[in-house]
């Protein structure tokens, strides 16, 4: 199985099991996952972002056989980050970027958001979206971050032709929000964060069964969370995959 | 493994009536390989229920137990808001009906001495007493237990069994807040299945105070199952978690009802 959502270092306010790569690979193998897509927790809150993707993409080749896929992180309102961008994908050969919003202080509706939506659009990466990434009730007070507004998100894709985005760790929608995710045709999203007995069935039926996608958020969770849902929902393994290969898109 | 269940809400199923929710929630039960749960809270909305409304929620669970005795145990819901109320309830559910235990939820600290009488109550009749905990960083609601609650709570009941509820939502202070106290066990349901969860708690309490839950419907089996499946403890500790500490708990009343 593909698993979409996973990260590499440190998270910063506590050590969990598999924030070393090999535990991270062991832990992952023994539940079937047999390709993960890796961010660092280095990017919530360093600055130095182009050093942050350099140690993820050098980890990811050191500790894997290509089974780790690094995924980059570009914050679109710190100076220079178009170079940021360039390294992922000239120097790292980066297929996806991963956006915090929530830590680097910004909406769906930033301009340069706007700009970055085109780049990627253009050199054909698609861009996950970190919705949260620990409930806000179980946050450190000092270093509070709500969940992303994703309300601007159907209007951005819009403007954005031929973009592929995936929601991370999102807790749910409007109606109305998902409707006009669902009718983009370019929203995928994983389950990890989605709870209820029906919810990931739900998330399914309101996304579009062809726009869900595996993604644990392993280490954070531990990893079976996400593989028991595909169980207690009912989901098709083969399909999850199948979307997360088109989200990936053409081999470049 | 045997795995039981020690907080459901079947009204989170879906369904019409407590039996259609019942049935949903033994389909997904063994689906997921659950061989007993304890449900509580009815439909329960309100987070101070007066009397009329605490005995429609208990009536739902006994609809629920009703025909599927095999497979749940009842807890009754009271509220030391009203505590004459209450304890009427746990002669009326438990004393001499099938509820083997009683669920206090947000309507009072659990650190107010008015909760006395109830759980001397159903201390007498070895009920299970489950306390609802959470120390969230956005604020508790006003009659909110913390863990720290209920330590206080068990500080004045030292030969009694309780749960703490949730670990707190933060588990890592919510483990430690109860640490001290030997009659507390903690209640793994109803948070994110945040890795290291389980493993703190059995580092620090013991294998023997940790007891799985799900706190389904409203989150899904899978996700808490995985704080047992996924949690690096020896077999025999899991097995512990599973089932074995609520078997032990549940034992001496479920063996006076028999």
């Amino acid at each position: 199985m593909i698993d979409t959502n996973v990260y590499l270092s440190r998270y910063p306010f506590r050590r969990l099991y598999g924030d070393e790569p090999s535990e991270l690979l062991s832990t992952l193998r023994k539940n079937g996952i047999a390709q993960a897509w890796a961010s660092s927790f280095d990017a919530l809150l360093h600055r130095d972002l182009a050093a942050v993707n350099a140690r993820l993409a050098e980890d990811c080749r050191r500790y894997s056989n290509g089974d780790l896929l690094p995924i980059g992180s570009v914050n679109p309102t710190a100076p220079d980050w178009r170079e940021d961008l360039r390294r992922c994908i000239a120097e790292h050969r980066m297929q996806g970027l991963r956006l915090h919003p929530a830590y680097h202080g910004y909406g769906l509706d930033h301009p340069s958001l706007a700009e970055l939506f085109g780049l990627a659009a253009e050199r054909n990466i698609f861009l996950q979206i970190v919705c949260t990434m620990e409930d806000e009730r179980t946050q450190h007070p000092l270093v509070k971050a709500a969940p992303v507004a994703l309300d601007p998100l159907p209007g951005a894709l819009r403007r954005a032709p031929n973009l592929r985005v995936q929601l991370l760790n999102c807790r749910g929608g409007s109606p109305e929000l998902l409707t006009a995710l669902a009718l983009t045709q370019r929203a995928y999203s994983d389950f990890a964060m989605i709870e209820g007995v029906h919810g990931p069935a739900r998330w399914n039926a309101a996304l579009g069964s062809d726009r869900v996608v595996f993604g644990s958020y392993s280490p954070f969770f531990y990893c079976e969370a996400a593989v028991l849902k595909v169980k207690e929902a009912g989901m098709d393994s083969k399909t999850l995959d199948q979307n997360a290969k088109r989200l990936l898109g053409a081999k470049r | 493994m045997t795995i039981w269940d020690l907080h459901c809400h079947p009204s989170g199923f879906g369904g019409r009536t407590p039996e259609e929710s019942m049935a949903e929630v033994v389909r997904i039960a063994d689906r997921m390989g659950v061989e007993k749960l304890c449900i509580y809270l009815g439909s329960l909305r309100e987070t101070d229920p007066d009397p009329a409304q605490m005995r429609a929620h208990n009536d739902y669970i006994l609809r629920c137990v009703q025909h599927w005795a095999h497979r749940v145990y009842g807890f009754a819901y009271v509220n030391p808001n009203h505590v004459d109320a209450s304890l009427d309830e746990i002669r009326r559910c438990i004393r001499d009906g099938p509820l083997v235990g009683i669920k206090l939820w947000v309507a009072r600290r659990c650190s107010d001495p008015a909760l006395d009488p109830i759980v001397s109550a159903a201390a007498a009749l070895k009920a299970v007493i489950f306390q609802h905990t959470w120390l969230k960083t956005t604020g508790n609601l006003p009659g909110e237990s913390s863990p720290i609650d209920m330590a206080t709570l068990a500080a004045r009941f030292p030969n009694v069994p309780m749960i703490c509820g949730h670990t707190g939502g933060n588990w890592e202070f919510g483990i430690r807040a109860v640490r001290a106290y030997p009659n507390v066990s903690v209640d793994l349901a109803g948070s994110d299945p945040t890795n290291g969860f389980t493993e703190m708690a059995v580092r620090e309490l013991g294998a023997g105070r940790v007891i799985y839950g799900s706190d389904s419907g409203g989150r899904g089996m899978a996700s808490q199952l995985a704080k047992l499946h996924g949690a690096r403890v020896s077999a025999a500790a899991k097995d512990q978690i599973a089932s074995g500490n609520l078997r032990r708990m549940l034992e001496p009343i479920v063996k006076s009802k028999a």
